[in-house]
């Protein structure tokens, strides 16, 4: 039984719908001209360097560029990348998972005091500069596993990994365990399966977080073969930038280089298109899991 | 030692429970190292580390006492620092907390399903962001040559700026990024909170004869009060971190007076100026003011009949 609508109300819906589409357009328009920026070629730039909503004579010359001969910084930074969101998502997987499971064992005793040692790192931290000296010292600092030991578990996930494992009931533990099975076969064969969906959203997660990170990987390290995709687009952003303090070690050839923004454009296309392309597919696991935390807190 | 204090039974319980202790092992070495070495780290606030000490030289380096406090403190900056991490995050807070409460009232009045998972696809893409992507978009579109917005000022008569290096635009480019990178993601919970509201009372009001605005007013903001009490209590928590990242990312030494914060501070003095002790220092003074915060949001959640953070 729809109540027709009012005029009133009909004003409401068409300015909502149309509001709606300028926010949505907000989203799309900022992408949409780094997308045309990245195609503008050197001698389109100098003659109508204003600005260029169509390119007249579409050009790859900058992603030839980024990934052409000399330049091997991007792909290999590619592989860094892939590196560290697959290895280190496992990592990350399993130590979460482990810690998950055993704190969700009830009458574990020392249960309260192993989550306190969870819980308190996430309301105090050393800081920026403790943490920094542990890394360093330990000689992390000029190896790839910078990007994924010191990031193995992030609390506030394996709490919420916890409660999903907790209302997985007890009962079908001690029926296995009375069936003569032994903890390692009630691990991999009970929980391990029925805690696939909420391995997949915290994978999800920490996957996202590998592919984005850059700030230790642009500061602690100073190894250039270890700049995942994101600190070299960090690095072609500051191009042609005066101010810019140069801690990055990255020099591109002047010589044959198309025009910064240009380049910046093309870079930001390539380090983006592996998210769009998978963000349709992951969209909603990471809504579930938004959720279940959000009931929690 | 300690164990034959326990009685029989709780010896007999950890034995029997040995396994999965083993399993927490990796778990509790990683939390040890990167998470309490780092906290007992704190220390060498309170010594003067050079920058190339080994851990040995560091732990038997002698005390300071409270040094690097007291400059901190008597330092010029020392108030700029603090008025710019608190302004930056009360503007943050006072922009990026209602958006994306109006977003979801909006999308929540979306009747065509395509339409609205459109809406809502296109708004989270942000979040999936990193930071450098997000402050690339920011370098292009506000460029002061190309720059999508100085196209749009010079075919409005203006002149083209350099919106990023003025101290005038900075502070609002933060906020209004801020926002864009968040209004959809925030709007999630109230969505959902939304959509456990009773149709029936809409249906009441509507037959009252009850407008879409009385509606929203009366039924649906305060059926989602609880929701943004509850975030706007857990943002006092984190009212010191006014968006290290994306301020590390967009600043400049021409704007530093308006955006410079404590984090962005700690990690200069730290890593670029090597001021190891000191920056420290400063970022310890963070952290306990931080977890002040927390404990005190925790309190006035809980005063308010709230579960609180924990």
């Amino acid at each position: 039984m729809r109540i027709k609508a009012t005029p009133m109300e009909r004003l409401f819906y068409i300015s909502n719908y149309l509001f709606l589409i300028l926010v949505s357009l907000l989203f799309l328009v900022p992408f949409l001209s780094v997308l045309s920026t990245s195609f503008i070629s050197t001698s389109e730039w100098a003659r109508r360097g204003n600005f260029v909503l169509i390119p007249e004579a579409p050009t790859l010359d900058a992603y030839r560029f980024l990934f052409g001969g000399s330049q091997a910084t991007v792909l290999n930074a590619y592989k860094i990348t892939m590196f560290r969101t697959i290895v280190g998502t496992l990592m990350c997987l399993a130590f979460t998972g482990l810690g998950a499971y055993v704190l969700a064992r009830r009458n574990l005793p020392g249960r309260t005091l192993l989550t306190l040692l969870v819980f308190i790192p996430m309301v105090f931290s050393g800081g920026l500069i403790p943490f920094y000296l542990v890394v360093d010292r330990l000689r992390l600092t000029r190896t790839i596993w910078l990007l994924i030991i010191p990031f193995l578990v992030n609390p506030w996930w394996l709490l919420i990994m916890r409660n999903f494992l907790m209302t997985i009931p007890a009962e079908l533990e001690e029926a296995a365990l009375m069936d003569g099975a032994n903890p390692l076969t009630v691990l991999l064969k009970i929980y391990l399966p029925l805690s696939m969906p909420a391995l997949t959203t915290i994978g999800l997660f920490y996957a996202v977080w590998h592919w984005n990170g850059w700030f230790y990987a642009a500061v602690f390290n100073s190894r250039r073969e270890l700049y995942p995709i994101q600190v070299i687009l960090r690095a072609i952003l500051y191009l042609g930038d005066a101010s810019y303090r140069g801690d990055m070690g990255i020099m591109f050839e002047p010589e044959f280089m198309p025009p910064a923004q240009t380049l910046k454009s093309a870079m930001i296309i390539v380090t983006t298109v592996p998210i769009l392309v998978v963000y349709p597919f992951i969209q909603r696991y990471f809504v579930k899991g938004l959720l279940i935390g959000g009931v929690k807190g | 030692m300690e164990e034959k204090a326990l009685p029989m039974i709780e010896m007999r319980l950890i034995r029997k429970n040995l396994f999965y202790y083993a399993l927490f092992l990796p778990v509790a070495a990683y939390f040890i190292i990167f998470k309490y070495i780092p906290m007992i780290g704190v220390i060498i606030a309170f010594k003067d580390v050079k920058p190339f000490m080994s851990i040995g030289e560091i732990l038997s380096a002698p005390f300071a006492g409270f040094k690097h406090f007291v400059v901190f403190f008597e330092s010029y900056f020392f108030w700029d620092l603090m008025e710019n991490t608190l302004m930056i995050s009360l503007y943050k807070t006072l922009w990026a907390f209602p958006a994306p409460i109006i977003l979801a009232l909006l999308i929540n009045e979306v009747r065509n399903t395509l339409f609205k998972r459109v809406t809502q696809t296109i708004s989270y893409l942000p979040h999936f962001f990193s930071m450098v992507i997000v402050a690339g978009l920011v370098y292009v579109v506000f460029g002061v040559q190309g720059g999508l917005v100085n196209h749009v000022v010079r075919l409005l008569g203006g002149e083209a700026e350099n919106f990023l290096g003025d101290p005038r635009y900075f502070r609002s480019i933060l906020v209004g990024t801020t926002v864009w990178q968040t209004v959809g993601w925030g709007s999630i919970l109230y969505l959902a909170a939304m959509a456990g509201l009773n149709p029936e009372t809409y249906e009441a009001a509507m037959i009252d004869g009850a407008s879409k605005i009385q509606q929203i007013r009366h039924i649906t903001l305060p059926g989602i009060s609880h929701v943004i009490v509850i975030l706007l209590i857990f943002r006092i928590g984190d009212l010191l971190d006014a968006g290290f990242e994306q301020i590390l990312l967009l600043y400049s030494p021409a704007v530093y007076q308006v955006a410079d914060i404590i984090d962005t501070y700690v990690y200069r003095a730290g890593l670029i100026d090597l001021r190891y002790s000191f920056a420290a220092a400063v970022g310890l003074f963070k952290s306990i003011l931080a977890l002040f915060l927390l404990l005190g949001a925790n309190k006035l959640a809980h005063r308010m009949g709230h579960t609180g953070i924990w």
